[in-house]
């Protein structure tokens, strides 16, 4: 490994609409290494990458590629200074070949291109860097894996000497990735740099020469690989516990009854990929179930599945031990399940639609006489629930998108609460909002918990489920890997399992 | 042998096929780049007056006026498609929206109408019409005479067109880029190709040869400009891209096909077969509203080959 710099970034921010995504992130790439940047979903892993490929400008910072600064206006310019991006949702054109995709945009002016010589080109490289896949197929026919492949030729043929690979091994399998490794390695000791993100702690370990990690938009520190370990790595990654306060429950949940009990769940996700297997869980009345993970390990698949969005492919679902029919909105309404979306605007909401609208959504049957709407009743409940849950808004008829995010949350929670729930499912239930409007979705949870509502809380934070939940269930990789009471939760050992370490 | 009917229907498919030949392959650059264009309409008429106008005004040799008619007429459609790439693409307007109303604002009832009122065209028959041509003076030969060598310069031109869309679409790096920028912008992005000229570009050249074909209707087919004489056209060319399954070649028979249809009426007529004259001139609308529904589902909108990316704004810093 040289010393030589190859990629240095200052004081990097990026701001989005609400969030800071980047809060004066700094980087410091060495050439021929593999640098993992590690951190959870919404740490800023990939603005910063996507700031070091063009896609996004930064608003403010600087980045030096072998000590010269560059300014990158587009991907164009990424790519002319070397670096190329493998995207974790795949940059391919799915009715072209392969050898079509590889010289998309390169910079060459000949009017037809000559295939054979492209062919040829890209055996060479696939030979030479084990990524077998055949230059004439086209995109749609191969696996998720060759078209991970097909990526990662795409910037070599490019000539870049800097790659970064967002989640690669996402998608990949137990075999694939250990071949993606070796593939890795020879890139690095031809002198390339490859920074590779991730989550997996394990995957970290085993590739990289050195960690960044980014915790809130923000660098927490740069390790050296060989001087660390999964436990270092863990705590880096979630925090430090800051003292939080757990939340005080006038009742206690009733452990002896069941009120949803979950089976041997199965589920696809929208691609048609295993997003759940054999989940099984329960929750008792009055209990606050957390389930924790980094995002996109089949919670929001479990969410859905529950509150009916989603069919199963085998298992069960039962309340009160009436079961809930597979892909069933209603069925699950009816059971007595009331569900808080992660998208509260699309799913939980129709956003353009006034607030008593949106509270009359569920419950419009008992609303109607001869499926007629009986407007004073819809108003009379929505004056109501605006009070009861002290909702700012204009009116009643006010549409919802107008609102604050915190007012939002709380049409959506007076609604589900207002059916009478025996079950509820939240999903991320704060992300996004301000602290008070985080105070009083956190209290109307509890205090649903202790009205007897069995309350399944899927959240990222951890902290959060830390102090609110009587038991915590881990997940990873659509199944539920670790089962602690709250009371005697390790924070560190939470994280460990989050990024797959089973001990 | 010459004036059997099936020889007459054919040459006259050919000629009426024309101008839905250069709006549909207008439509499908536009389309290919990604952009919905359902303002051929408005387009063809604005080219249409454009070139009427022209015709009027521009002596010289019959050659020199009629190539500066056309000229001018496709320079008219890439102004008014300009406007529609404005929208959609700067704008990032509902594609829909925009074209209906480029439409609205450009056709019968709007701009190409006022135009003609003030530049004073209206059924003023122009003095230098796109005539058929009696190639190498084989227009008598049997059968392949009236179809083949007794067409319009346009005719010629669209053919030659037609083969070097198909390499310019299937065959150049240019037109692989242009393919990506249809099917997935994100992609043609990351590696480097500007989307927003791509569909700059091939929205306005659209635009350009539905402005011919509107040209042609003012000064080949009927030849005057009459308010609203394209009467739909656009919107069978728009069919047109869909049943030609966005390749030129198809486009090419689709749009021989419709402009049978068209001249059905007229040919029969001529030939006192007894059949009801507006049941004929419905005929390609009937046959344009059957492919519009047939395909309008996005499954068979997927299943057919349509970009992919077809009708939705490009944005790249999406969160």
């Amino acid at each position: 490994m040289t010393s030589e710099i190859a990629v240095k970034m200052t004081g990097i921010v990026k701001k989005f609409p609400g969030v800071v995504a980047n809060d004066h992130v700094n980087l410091e790439i060495m050439a021929g290494e593999v640098h993992a940047l590690l951190g959870e979903n919404g740490a800023g892993k990939s603005t910063l990458s996507n700031i070091l490929t063009g896609l996004y400008r930064q608003d403010a910072g600087r980045v030096e590629i072998s000590g010269k600064k560059v300014e990158f206006n587009s991907p164009r310019d990424a790519l002319n200074a070397g670096i190329g991006m493998v995207h974790q949702h795949f940059r391919l054109v799915s009715t072209f070949t392969v050898a079509e995709n590889v010289v998309l945009g390169e910079p060459d002016s000949s009017l037809f291109m000559d295939q054979k010589a492209v062919a040829a080109r890209v055996q060479e490289l696939s030979d030479r860097y084990g990524l077998a896949v055949d230059p004439s197929a086209r995109i749609w026919q191969l696996s998720v894996g060759e078209q991970q492949r097909v990526e990662i030729l795409k910037v070599l043929y490019r000539g870049a000497r800097i790659l970064i690979l967002d989640e690669p091994t996402a998608v990949l399998t137990p075999i694939e990735t250990t071949e993606l490794f070796k593939t890795l390695r020879v890139m690095v000791s031809e002198g390339r740099v490859v920074i590779f993100i991730s989550h997996k702690l394990d995957e970290v370990m085993a590739v990289s020469d050195r960690v960044t990690v980014l915790r809130g938009g923000r660098t927490v520190g740069t390790v050296n690989t060989h001087e660390t370990s999964t436990t270092d790595l863990a705590s880096l990654m979630v925090g430090r516990s800051v003292e939080f306060n757990r939340a005080v429950r006038q009742v206690p949940a009733d452990r002896e009854r069941i009120v949803l009990d979950v089976r041997d769940l199965c589920a696809h996700d929208d691609r048609g990929r295993v997003a759940l297997e054999s989940v099984s869980l329960s929750v008792s009345p009055g209990e606050i179930v957390g389930i924790a993970g980094v995002a996109g390990n089949g919670q929001r698949e479990l969410a859905e599945v529950i509150s009916g969005m989603r069919p199963i492919t085998s298992g069960s679902i039962t309340v009160d031990g009436e079961s809930v029919q597979s892909g069933r909105a209603r069925s699950a309404i009816a059971k007595g399940i009331a569900h808080v979306p992660e998208d509260r605007l699309h799913t939980g909401l129709a956003a353009g639609h006034s607030v008593e609208d949106n509270f009359a959504l569920k419950n419009y049957r008992s609303m109607s006489r001869f499926r007629i709407l009986q407007r004073q009743k819809i108003r009379d409940q929505s004056t109501h629930l605006i009070e009861r849950y002290d909702i700012k808004t204009p009116g009643s008829e006010t549409p919802v998108r107008l609102l604050s995010g915190g007012n939002v949350q709380k049409v959506l929670l007076a609604r589900e609460f207002s059916a009478s729930p025996k079950v509820l499912i939240a999903a991320s239930p704060t992300r996004g909002l301000d602290v008070g409007a985080i105070e009083t979705v956190r209290e109307r949870l509890v205090q649903a918990a202790d009205s007897g509502v069995g309350v399944l809380l899927i959240s990222e934070d951890l902290d959060e489920i830390l102090s609110l939940a009587d038991r915590i269930l881990v997940m990873y990789e659509g199944r539920i890997v670790a089962e602690v009471e709250a009371a005697q939760a390790d924070r560190a050992r939470i994280g460990l399992t989050m990024g797959g370490i089973t001990t | 042998m010459n004036s059997n009917i099936f020889i007459i229907v054919i040459a006259s498919a050919i000629f009426y096929g024309t101008p839905l030949f250069f709006a549909a392959l207008g439509g499908i650059f536009t389309e290919r780049s990604g952009v919905l264009n359902l303002g051929v309409e408005g387009t063809m008429l604005i080219g249409g007056v454009t070139g009427a106008w022209t015709c009027l005004h521009v002596g010289g040799s019959a050659w020199f006026t009629i190539t500066v008619s056309i000229l001018m007429g496709a320079l008219a459609g890439g102004l008014v498609s300009t406007l529609l790439a404005f929208l959609c693409i700067t704008l990032k307007t509902n594609q829909t929206v925009a074209g209906l109303s480029i439409t609205i604002f450009a056709g019968t009832v709007g701009l190409s109408s006022y135009l003609a009122n003030i530049w004073k065209v209206s059924r003023q028959p122009v003095p230098r019409p796109i005539r058929k041509l009696d190639v190498f003076g084989l227009s008598d030969t049997p059968i392949v005479g009236p179809i083949l060598f007794h067409q319009t310069t346009l005719t010629y031109l669209s053919w030659v067109l037609a083969i070097l869309a198909t390499i310019y679409l299937f065959h150049t790096r240019i037109g692989l880029q242009l393919r990506a920028v249809g099917e997935s912008p994100q992609t043609a992005d990351a590696m480097g190709i500007n989307v927003v000229k791509y569909r700059y570009v091939h929205t306005i050249f659209g635009g350009m040869l539905a402005g011919v074909g509107g040209v042609f209707y003012s000064l080949a087919i009927v030849p005057l400009w009459v308010d609203g004489m394209t009467k739909g056209a656009g919107w069978i060319a728009i069919a047109l891209v869909i049943f030609g399954f966005w390749r030129p070649s198809l486009a090419l028979l689709g749009a021989y096909l419709f402009g049978a249809l068209q001249s059905l009426g007229s040919t029969l007529k001529a030939r006192n077969v007894k059949i009801s004259g507006d049941l004929l001139d419905a005929l390609p609308f009937f046959m344009t509203i059957v492919v519009l529904v047939l395909v309008s589902s996005r499954f068979a909108h997927r299943k057919l080959g349509a970009p992919a990316a077809l009708g939705v704004p490009y944005e790249r810093e999406e969160r």
